[in-house]
């Protein structure tokens, strides 16, 4: 089945009025027919109408959404899954949320960056007009502030990585808790830098929060060694790390030799999928309902190799946390690209987005 | 007509293996190229489509809530048969085969859709898009043929209860939606033992279900909305027109008087609430029977008529890709119409596409017939098709005399030769 907004929060009284009419408009429901008055009124899933586009660079933009109904909240660093049709079809993406939990305009906000080769962050970045509907999926994500806020944080960024963490500095700049804040930014140039005015404006605001911006194209990029000299006390700090993944692991290595792991938490955008074909023998796929076949190499997901092949396969996020491209196992075994772990149990549901056959397989879809 | 066969001669004999197969990489071809470029013309159509239709239900219903004026029980009557005919052949049909699941959509998407008929969703996906579109015209195989009660092939063993085919026939065009929920349960499975006692257990409470909310919706929540509204009109005007009569001589709040006026208030909202009530019911259930009989002619016109070809068991074993697309080719019949038609019937004037690529968006098949057809000229093979009144001519004709013992295969058109040498 195909991936669906999230559940409202509607009125008990509203959802009560709605069942009591349904046996008028089996087997459709009454929502159906009011969403053709306004599709925000659906109380299946989670619709938003988008209120405004801002250019943060010339490559970003901050879209704010105006959900249908009050939003339920969520922790700042967490993301969204978000739906939008793009020629017909809808696709669903993971992005931070860059707006704090409790916007006064009851608004929430989100801050693609272009990805050329990309499918919705182009379209979000340079086709979206205000107006436009998006579906609004689950809030997810365990790389959130924690509560109470510790009074000594560290935030490091890098490009769009700042995007959680700037949901974490509105919400804590909100609250008139930014006490003990230090944060280290890199961008390439300093028109690369999203939030630029903004930032200043929090460093204007609190004297306890000190930015350290690093423009990566004069100074280089961020070494762990270079630590001592731009926080010396990094070792007491709770840190919250997000940028590109070799610098998240060359942190974190940091951070063990230290031994005070215990005081970092990282963000990966994207789990590592993929990226090495010699992990897995790869194998051929049979789809049992269209009867088609493909061939995946030990690197390519199970979904993409079908796509090729022409099948019409069920799809949402392709990182393997929604549970859309679900098939189950009829025989063989798949290997997980984020973990590398071959398994596989006849019957078994399969997320055809982050396996690959490990030798040849059938699955029910 | 340019040149007979007979039901002995396979319209694909004269094709090599290496032909069946290059034949199959054209069509192939051709719904690859269709699948490429679907986008958001597709999906504003289908969107379309079904608001048209919703908005057509809302506005038959409202104004069935006045039926009992004859123009209001005429007008809400014809469109809410519209209605239920767009819901059944070019959207539920058409969502249910698939061919809007490339939306990646939640709601249009076979998986999750249901619609206004007796079938449930599941029974009918199992009995319709794998038996019927794999085993399509083989003879026993096949439950589509026929619907298990009727003799349509001569080729089929003739029973005496095959006499009361011809009434049969027309008892099932009007109750088509519950003919086809029955026929889901598939009886010689169930005969057979091929389905367990839970799952005939689980397909039967599905269909009551389903029949329980399809009867309420149409015979009692309606007709009762329309009963309480003209009721409530009745009674209205009643009490307006005894208030008119009586004004100067009011007496107390029980006055004899007033207890008569109140009683026959009552009776007037009663007596209007009653007529509603009969009247909103027998419109909906007119929708229905047209639907029924509009969908019953549409598909009995799809594989009945004359041209079509059946096959034995033996006659497709070892089929290829391209032995499957020819079988799908000549066991379906096209029917000739205008655009309205077409959208009226889903799509399913052109049969031979659909059965072709049942999961091609159906407003896809107008714009592919020239190319199937140039397919069907270069591999000399036969492209049905007919006008409405004869194609539903030839099938009644076949159920009338199937109806007796014998009875022997029609003449077949020949290979299709261009539209210039078309019969007539």
């Amino acid at each position: 089945m195909a991936e669906r907004g999230a559940a409202p929060q509607v009125s008990p009284a509203r959802r009560r009025a709605l069942h009591a009419v349904r046996a008028f408009f089996s087997p459709l429901l009454p929502d159906d027919y009011l969403e053709l008055i306004d599709p925000l009124w659906s109380t299946r899933e989670l619709r938003g109408r988008i209120e405004r586009i801002d250019e943060e660079t010339a490559d970003t933009v901050t879209v704010l959404i105006r959900p249908g109904y009050e939003w339920t909240g969520h922790r700042p660093g967490q993301y969204l899954r978000i739906g939008v049709v793009i020629d017909g079809v809808h696709h669903w993406r993971a992005y931070s949320l860059t707006s704090e939990p409790d916007r006064p305009d009851g608004c929430i906000g989100i801050t693609p960056k272009l990805v050329d080769s990309g499918k919705v962050s182009p379209y979000l970045v340079r086709q979206a007009r205000p107006g436009d509907l998006v579906r609004l999926g689950g809030v997810e994500g365990t790389f959130v502030l924690p509560e109470p806020a510790p009074s000594k944080l560290l935030f490091i960024s890098a490009g769009s990585g700042i995007t959680p963490i700037m949901s974490m500095l509105r919400s804590l700049h909100r609250a008139e808790a930014v006490r003990d804040v230090a944060h280290i930014h890199s961008a390439r140039t300093a028109s690369d830098v999203i939030f630029a005015d903004r930032l200043r404006e929090i460093d204007e605001a609190h004297s306890g929060y000190r930015l350290r911006l690093r423009l990566t194209g004069e100074e280089g990029r961020i070494a762990p060694s270079d630590l001592d000299g731009l926080c010396p006390d990094w070792r007491s700090r709770h840190a919250f790390l997000s940028g590109p993944g070799e610098m998240l692991d060359a942190m974190s290595e940091h951070w063990e030799g230290e031994g005070v792991a215990e005081m970092l938490r990282l963000e990966r955008f994207q789990p590592t999928i993929g990226g090495d074909p010699g992990g897995g023998e790869g194998g051929t796929v049979r789809f049992a309902k269209s009867g088609l076949e493909a061939e995946c190499d030990g690197a390519t997901p199970i979904l993409v190799g079908g796509e090729e092949a022409g099948a019409v396969l069920p799809f949402g996020c392709r990182m393997g946390i929604c549970h859309t491209c679900v098939g189950k196992l009829c025989g063989g075994e798949v290997r997980d690209l984020r973990t590398g772990e071959v398994h596989g149990n006849e019957g078994e549901m399969i997320r055809t987005c982050v396996n690959a056959p490990e030798g040849p397989i059938e699955i029910a879809l | 007509m340019t040149a007979t066969t007979t039901e002995g001669t396979s319209p694909l004999s004269h094709l090599s293996q290496e032909q069946l197969d290059a034949l199959g990489r054209e069509l192939d071809a051709i719904k690859d190229r269709v699948f490429a470029e679907l986008g958001s013309r597709d999906r504003r159509y289908i969107e379309s489509m079904i608001a048209m239709q919703r908005r057509l239900a809302v506005m038959g219903r409202v104004l069935l809530l006045a039926s009992r004026y004859r123009p209001a029980w005429v007008a809400g009557t014809a469109t809410l048969s519209m209605a239920k005919i767009l819901e059944n052949m070019e959207i539920g049909h058409n969502v249910l085969h698939g061919q809007w699941d490339w939306m990646n959509d939640p709601q249009i998407n076979s998986s999750t859709w249901d619609w206004d008929t007796a079938s449930t969703a599941e029974a009918w996906k199992h009995s319709h898009n794998y038996v019927h579109h794999t085993f399509t015209n083989i003879l026993g195989k096949d439950k589509d043929l026929g619907y298990e009660i009727m003799r349509i092939d001569p080729r089929q063993k003739w029973h005496p209860v095959y006499l009361l085919q011809p009434i049969y026939n027309l008892v099932l065009a009007a109750f088509f939606e519950w003919g086809v929920a029955l026929h889901d349960l598939d009886f010689e499975a169930i005969r057979t033992g091929k389905k367990s006692k839970a799952q005939i257990k689980r397909e039967l409470a599905g269909i009551r279900e389903k029949a329980k909310s399809q009867i309420v919706k149409d015979y009692v929540a309606w007709p009762l909305l329309s009963g309480l509204a003209m009721a409530a009109l009745d009674a209205a005007l009643e009490a307006g027109r005894s208030r008119g009569g009586n004004g100067r001589k009011r007496r107390g709040l029980l006055g004899r008087r007033r207890r008569r006026g109140l009683s026959r208030v009552l009776e007037a909202a009663l007596r209007g609430g009653a007529g509603a009530y009969r009247s909103t019911a027998s419109a909906d259930a007119t929708a229905n029977v047209v639907r029924n009989a509009w969908a019953y002619a549409i598909i009995f016109c799809g594989h009945f008529p004359d041209q079509t070809y059946t096959f034995s068991p033996e006659e497709v074993e070892d089929e290829s890709r391209g032995g499957w697309y020819v079988r799908q080719l000549v066991g379906a019949a096209n029917i000739e119409g205008s655009p309205l038609f077409h959208v009226a019937s889903g799509n399913l004037g052109y049969q031979v596409e659909h059965h072709l690529f049942p999961d091609m968006p159906s407003t896809r098949y107008a714009e592919i017939a020239p190319q199937v057809k140039q397919v069907c000229e270069r591999y000399g093979l036969p492209y049905n098709s007919g006008p409405f009144g004869q194609q539903l001519g030839m099938v009644q004709r076949t159920i009338l005399r199937l109806a007796f013992p014998g009875g022997a295969p029609r003449p077949k058109p020949g290979p299709y030769r261009g539209e210039s040498e078309r019969p007539a």
